[in-house]
């Protein structure tokens, strides 16, 4: 046994992981399943000379976190579906302005308030689309409690390379679990700062990108280099404009930020073996059941395996492409009416059979009940 | 001076601005700069937020580290901006509409807590971005686009919201009154705790128009008429005050600011 496990909550481990990558702001609204990180978070940041605000709204938090992050500040807030929700507009504020933040969205059972205390997966599509126009997201999911630690700091340096808001795709299920951790092993990831210049150069463009896939280096307000920010269309001054050649510049290089460094963002794990008849398409707290039907379907002959999401956004087309090559079948188990499964399907062209299971009663899928719709698809 | 004011504060290279000719929230604009020029701060330090409207356009003309943000998000946006580096002297550019109405919830809030913000209202009565609504500051009875039958709508007095929501200084302005409006702006932006300067601006094109007003000039001459300080209306009868509006320093006290009281917090555990 080592001595340096400590039981740790998933939720607890995700606030320990930000504080880890830098994390100094915290502006957020109570609301179940998240709210052990706020907790956390107002315990914890004060003593790192760190700043806790308990706004009045989930759209106060998003926008104190925004505020903060022009001051050079790492930040993040903590909300489940219904906070996320309200919190839409401001995340394409900051997609729009590249100001680095972290939002973690602890999924819960919706639609509305729903089942506030249950496990759900319902909010991978509202991730991806859930503001207005088009815009670049990247989302990450963790499994187990130890991964939620380390994904974070990955959360906070992908926001700062990219400029672009992150969102932590926990659920109920990863958020509330107690598991033992080894904290000698945690906090591996190395931590990456946003890089910005310190002096005033002549003609210095606050919004000028060194390529058509990079991101500005804006620095902190108040280091001396005063510019404009707006979530107009803007140019590479920062002032708005209405021109259409600017716009259409400005949005695909917010969008190739993210396409063209699809192979740095993107990670997963990849538990499918050569002889897979078919494999699991899976992220986050379901990935747990889904170990648990590798096993049993060992035993049973089938030879199955599991591809499991740790970037959720932008989706791993490519890999799900070569995966949809090498099995007879895909199922993609998620924890909502069917959402990942259009992508997966997309992603399949037609390759391989496309399946899916999912629940939408606020309990989590057990690994008979994936185990019996293998053995259905099989069958079939 | 004049022309030195522009040079010093103001973006030429982003002029000519979007304001209607005889709008008042130019010359507000100006106010603001005016204060600032009488005041030691460093101009790096300065940071102007705004909202959405046609007073959050200011910020952009505005030389200093300037954040045009989402409607009615600005003081949130601030709260932020100055709790992550209090060393920043923080000041919100925000209308009638985006104070009141959107941004409703956070103007009070950021009153309740005190937090060292220096809020000043563009407060044109109406919402002029988008052709003429009425806003929370539009009088009961008068017309908008979306009030064609009269405004039913009690309205706002956004002064005495803040002082009742906890704001530790509270100032009414006017485009007339100039020399007295950058006094104002000038002892907000100095004082340590949330300050709200509520500045009647004239919006000609809209509000004026809707309500037969007559023009700019006109409806500055209201404002030089009808102004009235709160020691003078203190010996008047509410019949007397009618149609008349308070002028000068409405309220002012002191209690602890919100980051000085987060500093105390990390001081004590720093000792621990």
């Amino acid at each position: 046994m080592n001595n340096q496990l400590e039981l740790m909550q998933g939720n607890e481990a995700c606030l320990e992981g930000a504080l880890a990558a830098g994390m100094r702001f915290f502006a957020g609204y109570p609301i179940t399943p998240s709210t052990e990180i706020a907790e956390r978070a107002s315990l914890r940041l004060p003593m790192v000379e760190g700043k806790f605000l308990q706004m009045e709204d989930e759209i106060a938090s998003i926008a104190a976190v925004i505020g903060a992050s022009a001051a050079g500040v790492k930040a993040m807030t903590a909300t489940s579906g219904p906070g996320f929700s309200l919190m839409q507009e401001n995340i394409g504020y900051a997609a729009m302005t590249e100001m680095p933040c972290v939002i973690v969205n602890v999924q819960r059972g919706g639609p509305s308030t729903g089942l506030p205390t249950s496990p759900s997966q319902g909010d991978v599509m509202q991730v991806r689309w859930g503001t207005h126009g088009d815009h670049p997201v990247i989302a990450l999911s963790p499994s187990t409690v130890a991964e939620a630690y380390e994904l974070m700091i990955r959360c906070f340096n992908l926001s700062e390379k990219y400029r672009v808001p992150v969102v932590f795709l926990m659920d109920e299920i990863v958020g509330h679990m107690r598991e033992g951790v080894d904290r000698g092993e945690l906090g591996k990831t190395p931590v990456f700062n946003r890089a910005y210049p310190t002096q005033v150069q002549e003609g210095w463009l606050p919004y000028h990108a060194e390529g058509p896939a990079e991101a500005p280096a804006l620095p902190p307000f108040g280091l001396g280099m005063k510019y404009h920010v707006t979530g107009l269309i803007h140019d590479e001054r920062g002032y708005p404009t209405s021109s259409a050649e600017k716009a259409s510049a400005l949005v695909t290089r917010l969008m190739r930020k993210i396409e063209d460094n699809r192979g740095d963002i993107i990670t997963y794990e990849d538990a499918v073996p050569e002889d897979a008849e078919i494999s699991v398409v899976c992220f986050g707290g379901t990935a747990r059941s889904v170990r648990r039907v590798l096993k049993k379907a060992r035993e049973a002959g089938i030879k199955a395996g599991m591809f499991r999401l740790i970037t959720v956004w932008p989706f791993p087309e490519e890999e799900i492409r070569r995966l949809a090559a090498r099995v007879k079948h895909l199922l993609v188990v998620e924890l909502n009416y069917g959402q990942l499964v259009y992508e997966v399907e997309r992603a399949a062209r037609c390759a391989c059979g496309v399946h899916h299971i999912g629940k939408v009663d606020g309990t989590i899928l057990m690994p008979d009940e994936i185990l019996q719709k293998m053995k259905e698809i099989l069958e079939a | 001076m004049s022309s030195e004011i522009i040079r010093k504060y103001f973006r030429r290279d982003m002029m000519p601005h979007i304001f209607c000719p005889g709008c008042g929230h130019g010359v507000l604009m100006k106010d603001i700069a005016l204060a600032i020029d009488r005041l030691p701060y460093d101009q790096n330090k300065i940071c102007v937020v705004s909202g959405i409207g046609c007073s959050a356009r200011a910020s952009g003309y505005m030389d200093f580290n300037t954040i045009h943000t989402t409607h009615g998000r600005a003081i949130a946006v601030a709260t932020g901006l100055k709790v992550a580096n209090p060393e920043l002297q923080v000041i919100v550019i925000t209308g009638d509409g985006d104070a009141a109405a959107i941004g409703g919830n956070h103007f009070i809030h950021a009153a309740r807590r005190n937090i060292n913000l220096s809020v000043i209202v563009f407060n044109n009565n109406i919402y002029g971005m988008t052709g003429g609504q009425f806003s929370p500051t539009t009088p009961m009875g008068e017309y908008g686009t979306t009030a064609p039958y009269g405004n039913i709508d009690q309205s706002f007095d956004i002064a005495n919201l803040a002082v009742h929501s906890g704001a530790t200084f509270v100032a009414r302005g006017s485009v007339y009154h100039v020399d007295q409006t950058v006094r104002l702006i000038e002892r907000a932006i100095l004082h340590r705790g949330f300050s709200v300067v509520d500045c009647m601006s004239v919006c000609p094109t809209y509000y004026g128009r809707k309500n037969k007003k007559g023009s700019a000039v006109d409806m500055v001459a209201w404002q030089k008429k009808n102004a009235i300080t709160a020691k003078a209306a203190a010996q008047k009868t509410p019949e007397e005050l009618e149609g008349r509006f308070i002028i000068g320093e409405i309220h002012h006290d002191n209690r602890i600011e919100y980051t000085d009281a987060y500093q105390t917090i990390i001081e004590k555990l720093r000792g621990a």
